[in-house]
C-alpha cells in the first residue's frame, strides 16, 4: 500500500484542476473546431449531477427510485419557461399564446435553476409522503409512474399556454462558456458529497444496510427517506434545468423513461454507492455514446458492406453493457469506494515492473 | 427489588396474535431500576415476539406497555381481529398508542437482535456514529454545510471513547461483517449503548458462544450495566448465564407466563421443569 | 352518451382489459415466485408481436399462431435463465436492474433489427370478421378476447390448485427456502412460471395487436407497466385478481379516452396504482405478509 502525504495530494489536485482549466481554455479558443467535444463534456457534466443524485437515493439510501426523468422535466421546464427572452415568447408560443401572468416574467438563470430544483423538491416531498412507505420494488414502479404522469401533464393541451404542450420550448437561454455548466455541476456534486459525509449521510447508509436496525437505533425511517428523496430530486431538478440550457430547446419527449435508464446505466457502471464512480461513468458513457456513433454508420471493409453496423446498433451495445455489468461485474468501476490519489498511485504501482518484482520478493502490500 | 418504587418498564396484559396463532397471551411483567431481568422459555415460546412489541417492531394485538410511568404502547383488537381474537383480557384498554421503534429508542430503550443486525458494509466506527445520529443537535443545513464541526468532532470523540471502553477501539476501521461472531455481538451492544439508553434489551446475547465466551459476556454485561447505569432486560437460552447475572426471571411457555421469581425460585419451580424437560401432565 | 355508445365502449374496454389481464398474470406469477417485477415482460409481449409479423409472412395463421406461442414461451424461459437465475443470491436491486436491462436491451434490439417505424400487424382473417350483436357491432376479436381470457384463467387456476407443478409454485411463493428444503426443484418451478407467464403474454399479444394493427419497439413498454398496475390492483400473487385488475384498467382507460381525457389515460393508471398502494396495499385479493425480524 502506498500512502501519499497530504501535501503531494494537494499538489496533484491543484495540478489536475489547473490542467483541466488550461484544457478548457484551449478548447474555448477555437470553439468551431472543438464545438463537438465541448458539447460532449457539457452533457457529461450535467449527467454526472443526475447520476450522483440518483446514487444518493439508490446507492446510498437503498431506495430504488426511477423518477429521474420526471424531476428533470420539472427543472428543465421551469428554467425553460423563465429564461426564454420575453421578446421571443410570441414566437415560441406561436400556437396558443402564452399565459398573461407569465408573459413578462423573466429571471436570471441562476435563480431559475434554483427554482427548478426547488419545485422538483416540493413535488418529491409531496409524492414521497405517499409512496416512501412502500416496499422497494413498488417504489420503483410508483416513481416511474409519477415521472410518466408529470410528462403527460406537461404535454397535455390544458398546459399549452405554460409549457407549450407537445410543441416543446425553444430559444431557452444557453451557456456562454463551458465554465458555467462545469462550475455549477461541480458545486452541485460537492454539496451532495458534503451531505453524504455528514451525520445524515451516515443515517442514509444505515437505512441502506438494515432498515430494522436503523430504526432500532433511533433513525426515523420516513424522515430520512423523505430527506434523501427530496435532496436527490432537488439536484435532479437543477440538472434538468442545466440540460434545458444545454439543449436550448426541449419537448416532453426528451424526458421519457429511457432518459432514466441512461442515468441508471451510468450509476450501475460507476458503482452503486460511489460518487466518483458516477462522475467517471457519466463521462465514459456520454463520451462513448458520441464517439461510438460509427457503429450506427454503414461500414465498408474492402468494399463489403458489414451489415452489423446500422442505426440502432450503438444503443444495443449500451444496453448489453448494462446487462454485462449487472451480471458479471456487479460492483461497477468503483464499487462503493471513492476516487483517491492513493488509489491511483497503487493502481500504477501494481503495473510497474519494479512494483511486481518487489511484491514477488515477499514484500507485503501493507 | 421493589422498594415501593414504580417499575421502569411495565408490560400489562399484552397479547400478540398473528392470524389465528396466539404467540404471546396476556403477558404482564415489570422491570425495576438497576435490575437485570431475564425472560426465558423453550424455543417458540414467544420471547422475541414479546421483545418486538416492547420495542415497537410489532404492534401488540391487545395490552399496554409503560416506560418510566408513561404509556408507550397500547392497543386493543380492532377490525377483523375483534372477531378472531383468541387471547385473554380482551380490550381492557381504551386508548391506542403506537410509537415507532425510533421513537421508543429516543425514549431511552435500546436493543440488540437475536440474529445480529449490524450495518454490515460499514466500519465499526460508522456503526457507532450512525447510532449517535439521533442525538444530533444541529439541523440538516448546518450538518450538510459542515457548520457543526464542533459537534461532529464531539460525536467522533464520544464514539472513540465508547469503543475504547468496550475494548473494540483496535477494530474501529474494520468493516463490521468481516469480524468474528463474538466481536460482532459486542459491537452490537456498543452500538446500542451509543444511543445513550437507560434501559437495554438484549436478545440472546450468548447465542453461538462457547462457555468461555459466555463467562466473559456475563462479566461484560454486569460491567456495562454499572458503567452506563443501566437497567437490563434480556432473553437467553444459556441457563448458566441467566442464573448467574439475573436478579429476577420470567418464564414463557407457549406464549403464557408460567413462572416468575429469583433464579433460585425458578430452578425449583415444577412448571418450569416440566416445560423444559417436556414432562407430560406434570400436575396430574 | 347514448346507451348504445356506452355499451360499445364497455365492450371495447372489456376486450382491452382481457388482453391486459393475460399480461398481468405473467407479472403476478413471477412476482409471486421470485418477488421480482419482471420489467421485461412488456417487451416479451412486444417481441411476440414481431414474431407474428414474421411468421405470418411465410406461413398460414393456423401454423403461425402456435409458432408464436412456442417462440414467446421459450423467450421468457431463456430470459429467466440468462438474466435472472445468475442473480438468485444477489441483492434485490441488482436483479431489478437486470430486469430493466433486459427490457432496455429488447427495446433497442427491436429498434435495431426492425427500425423504430411501426410495422403493420398481419390480419388473421377469422378474428377480423365483423359481428353484430343487437345494435353493437365489432370484429370477432373484441368479442372473444374476454372469453378466451376467462377460459385461460379458469384453466390456470385448475393447474395451480390441482397439479404437482402448481402446488410446487404455490409452495415456492409462500416460502422460498423451506420449499427448496422440501426437495422442490426451484429452477424448474421458476422456469415453469416464466413459461406460463410468457405463453399468456403471447396470447395477449395476438389479441391486443390484432385490435391495434401495428407494432413498434416501444409498444410493449406502456402496456407492460399498466399490466403490472393491474396485477397490483388485483393483489399481487392472485391470478383471478390480476384478471379483474386487467378488466378494471381496460374499462377505465377506454372511458377516459371516450370522455376526451386521452392525454391523461396513461396517468390514470398510475393514479390508480398510487391510490391502491395507499389504501389497500395488498390489492383486492392479495394476502398480507408479515416481515420477520
Amino acid at each position: 500500500m502506498i500512502r501519499l502525504n497530504s501535501k503531494t495530494k494537494l499538489i496533484l489536485t491543484v495540478a489536475a484542476l489547473g490542467l483541466t482549466m488550461l484544457w478548457f481554455y484551449h478548447l474555448e479558443q477555437n470553439p468551431r473546431a472543438n464545438g463537438y467535444l465541448i458539447k460532449i463534456l457539457e452533457r457529461s457534466a450535467i449527467y454526472a449531477v443526475v447520476a450522483v443524485a440518483m446514487n444518493l437515493m439508490n446507492g446510498f439510501t437503498g431506495l430504488f427510485s426511477l423518477g429521474q426523468a420526471g424531476f428533470m422535466a420539472i427543472g428543465a421546464y421551469t428554467v425553460g419557461i423563465l429564461t426564454i427572452p420575453v421578446e421571443a415568447r410570441p414566437n415560441v408560443y406561436y400556437i396558443s399564446g402564452v399565459a398573461p401572468w407569465l408573459e413578462k416574467i423573466e429571471i436570471h438563470y441562476l435563480a431559475a435553476l434554483f427554482l427548478g430544483g426547488l419545485i422538483a423538491a416540493v413535488f418529491a416531498a409531496l409524492i414521497g409522503v405517499l409512496i416512501l412507505k412502500l416496499r422497494s420494488d413498488y417504489l420503483a414502479i410508483a416513481t416511474l409512474g409519477f415521472a410518466e404522469i408529470i410528462r403527460s401533464v406537461i404535454a397535455s393541451p390544458q398546459m399549452d399556454t405554460i409549457t407549450n404542450g407537445s410543441y416543446g420550448l425553444k430559444k431557452i437561454l444557453r451557456f456562454e462558456t463551458i465554465y458555467t455548466p462545469f462550475i455549477l455541476s461541480a458545486v452541485c456534486i460537492f454539496m451532495m458529497v458534503l451531505i453524504l459525509r455528514s451525520s445524515y449521510g451516515r443515517a442514509f447508509l444505515a437505512i441502506r444496510e438494515d432498515e430494522v436496525a436503523a430504526e432500532a437505533m433511533g433513525i426515523n425511517l420516513f424522515t430520512h427517506k423523505e430527506l434523501s428523496f427530496v435532496i436527490s430530486s432537488f439536484f435532479t431538478g437543477v440538472a434538468g434545468g442545466l440540460l434545458a440550457m444545454f439543449m436550448g430547446s426541449i419537448d416532453s419527449g426528451t424526458f421519457r423513461v429511457t432518459l432514466t435508464y441512461d442515468i441508471l446505466l451510468i450509476v450501475v457502471l460507476g458503482g452503486m454507492g460511489s460518487v466518483s464512480g458516477s462522475v467517471i461513468a457519466a463521462f465514459l458513457v456520454t463520451g462513448g455514446r458520441e464517439y461510438l456513433r460509427f457503429f450506427d454508420e454503414p461500414l465498408k471493409i474492402a468494399g463489403v458492406q458489414i451489415s452489423l453496423f446500422r442505426p440502432g446498433f450503438r444503443m444495443v451495445i449500451f444496453s448489453a453493457l448494462l446487462m454485462i455489468v449487472v451480471l458479471f461485474y456487479r460492483k461497477g468501476i468503483m464499487g462503493d469506494t471513492e476516487f483517491s490519489w492513493d488509489g491511483i498511485a497503487n493502481f500504477i504501482y501494481r503495473f510497474l515492473p519494479t512494483g511486481k518484482a518487489r511484491r514477488g520478493n515477499g514484500g507485503r502490500d501493507e | 427489588m421493589n422498594n415501593g418504587k414504580p417499575p421502569v418498564l411495565r408490560v400489562e396484559n399484552c397479547t400478540m396474535q398473528f392470524g389465528g396463532v396466539v404467540a404471546v397471551d396476556n403477558f404482564s411483567m415489570e422491570v425495576y431500576k438497576d435490575e437485570i431481568v431475564a425472560l426465558i422459555g423453550p424455543n417458540g415460546a414467544g420471547k422475541t415476539t414479546a421483545f418486538n412489541f416492547i420495542t415497537g417492531v410489532y404492534e401488540p394485538t391487545n395490552g399496554r406497555v409503560f416506560f418510566e410511568g408513561s404509556l408507550m404502547v397500547a392497543n386493543r383488537p380492532q377490525g377483523k381481529m375483534k372477531r378472531f381474537y383468541q387471547g385473554d383480557a380482551n380490550a381492557i384498554c381504551s386508548d391506542v398508542v403506537r410509537k415507532t421503534p425510533d421513537q421508543i429508542t429516543k425514549l431511552g430503550l435500546a436493543r440488540t437482535f437475536q440474529n445480529i443486525r449490524l450495518f454490515k458494509g460499514l466500519t465499526v466506527f460508522d456503526n457507532v456514529l450512525a447510532a449517535m445520529h439521533m442525538h444530533l443537535n444541529s439541523n440538516f443545513f448546518m450538518a450538510a454545510l459542515k457548520l457543526n464541526r464542533g459537534e461532529e468532532k464531539r460525536m467522533r470523540e464520544e464514539a472513540a471513547a465508547l469503543l475504547a471502553m468496550q475494548g473494540l477501539y483496535h477494530v474501529k476501521d474494520k468493516i463490521a461483517s468481516s469480524l468474528p461472531y463474538g466481536q460482532q455481538r459486542r459491537i452490537e451492544i456498543a452500538r446500542a449503548l451509543a444511543t445513550k439508553p437507560r434501559f437495554l434489551l438484549l436478545d440472546e446475547p450468548a447465542a453461538g458462544m462457547n462457555p468461555q465466551e459466555t463467562d466473559e459476556l456475563a462479566a461484560f454485561i454486569k460491567k456495562t450495566k454499572e458503567d452506563f447505569n443501566l437497567t437490563v432486560f434480556l432473553i437467553e437460552h444459556h441457563m448458566t448465564l441467566v442464573m448467574d447475572i439475573s436478579d429476577r426471571i420470567y418464564v414463557l411457555d407457549f406464549g403464557r407466563k408460567i413462572a416468575e421469581g429469583t433464579p433460585a425460585e425458578i430452578q425449583e419451580n415444577e412448571h418450569v421443569i416440566a416445560a423444559y424437560l417436556g414432562v407430560e401432565d406434570a400436575e396430574s | 352518451m347514448s346507451l348504445e355508445t356506452v355499451l360499445q365502449h364497455v365492450l371495447a374496454g372489456i376486450s382491452l382489459g382481457g388482453a391486459y389481464a393475460l399480461i398481468a398474470i405473467g407479472y403476478t406469477m413471477v412476482y409471486g415466485v421470485l418477488r421480482l417485477i419482471n420489467f421485461a415482460h412488456g417487451e416479451i409481449f412486444m417481441i411476440a408481436g414481431y414474431l407474428m409479423i414474421f411468421s405470418m409472412a411465410s406461413m398460414p395463421w393456423q401454423i403461425a399462431i402456435p409458432v408464436v406461442l412456442i417462440g414467446t414461451t421459450l423467450l421468457g424461459v431463456f430470459i429467466e435463465r440468462f438474466a435472472y437465475s445468475p442473480l438468485r443470491s444477489a441483492p434485490r436491486m441488482s436483479i431489478m436492474i437486470s430486469a430493466i436491462g433486459v427490457s432496455y436491451l429488447l427495446q433497442n434490439l427491436a429498434t435495431y433489427l426492425f427500425t423504430a417505424l411501426p410495422r403493420g400487424y398481419p390480419v388473421i382473417p377469422f378474428l377480423k370478421k365483423v359481428f353484430q350483436i343487437g345494435t353493437i357491432s365489432s370484429s370477432l376479436v373484441t368479442f372473444i378476447t374476454p372469453v378466451i381470457t376467462v377460459v385461460l384463467v379458469i384453466l390456470l387456476v385448475q393447474l395451480i390448485t390441482h397439479t404437482k407443478i402448481g402446488m410446487a409454485m404455490r409452495a415456492v411463493s409462500k416460502d422460498f427456502e423451506t420449499a427448496t428444503l422440501m426437495g422442490i426443484q426451484l429452477n424448474s418451478v421458476i422456469s415453469a412460471t416464466f413459461a406460463i407467464g410468457s405463453f399468456l403474454a403471447g396470447v395477449g399479444s395476438i389479441l391486443y395487436f390484432t385490435d391495434r394493427m401495428s407494432v413498434n419497439p416501444f409498444s410493449g413498454a406502456l402496456p407492460g407497466l399498466k399490466c403490472f398496475v393491474a396485477a397490483v390492483l388485483g393483489g399481487i400473487g392472485s391470478i383471478p385478481g390480476a384478471m379483474i385488475g386487467g378488466f378494471i384498467l381496460g374499462l377505465g382507460e377506454t372511458f377516459m379516452v371516450a370522455l376526451g381525457f386521452s392525454t391523461f389515460s396513461d396517468a390514470f393508471t398510475f393514479v390508480i396504482l398510487v391510490l391502491m398502494l395507499l389504501f389497500k396495499p395488498t390489492g383486492l385479493f392479495g394476502e398480507m405478509e408479515a416481515e420477520k425480524v
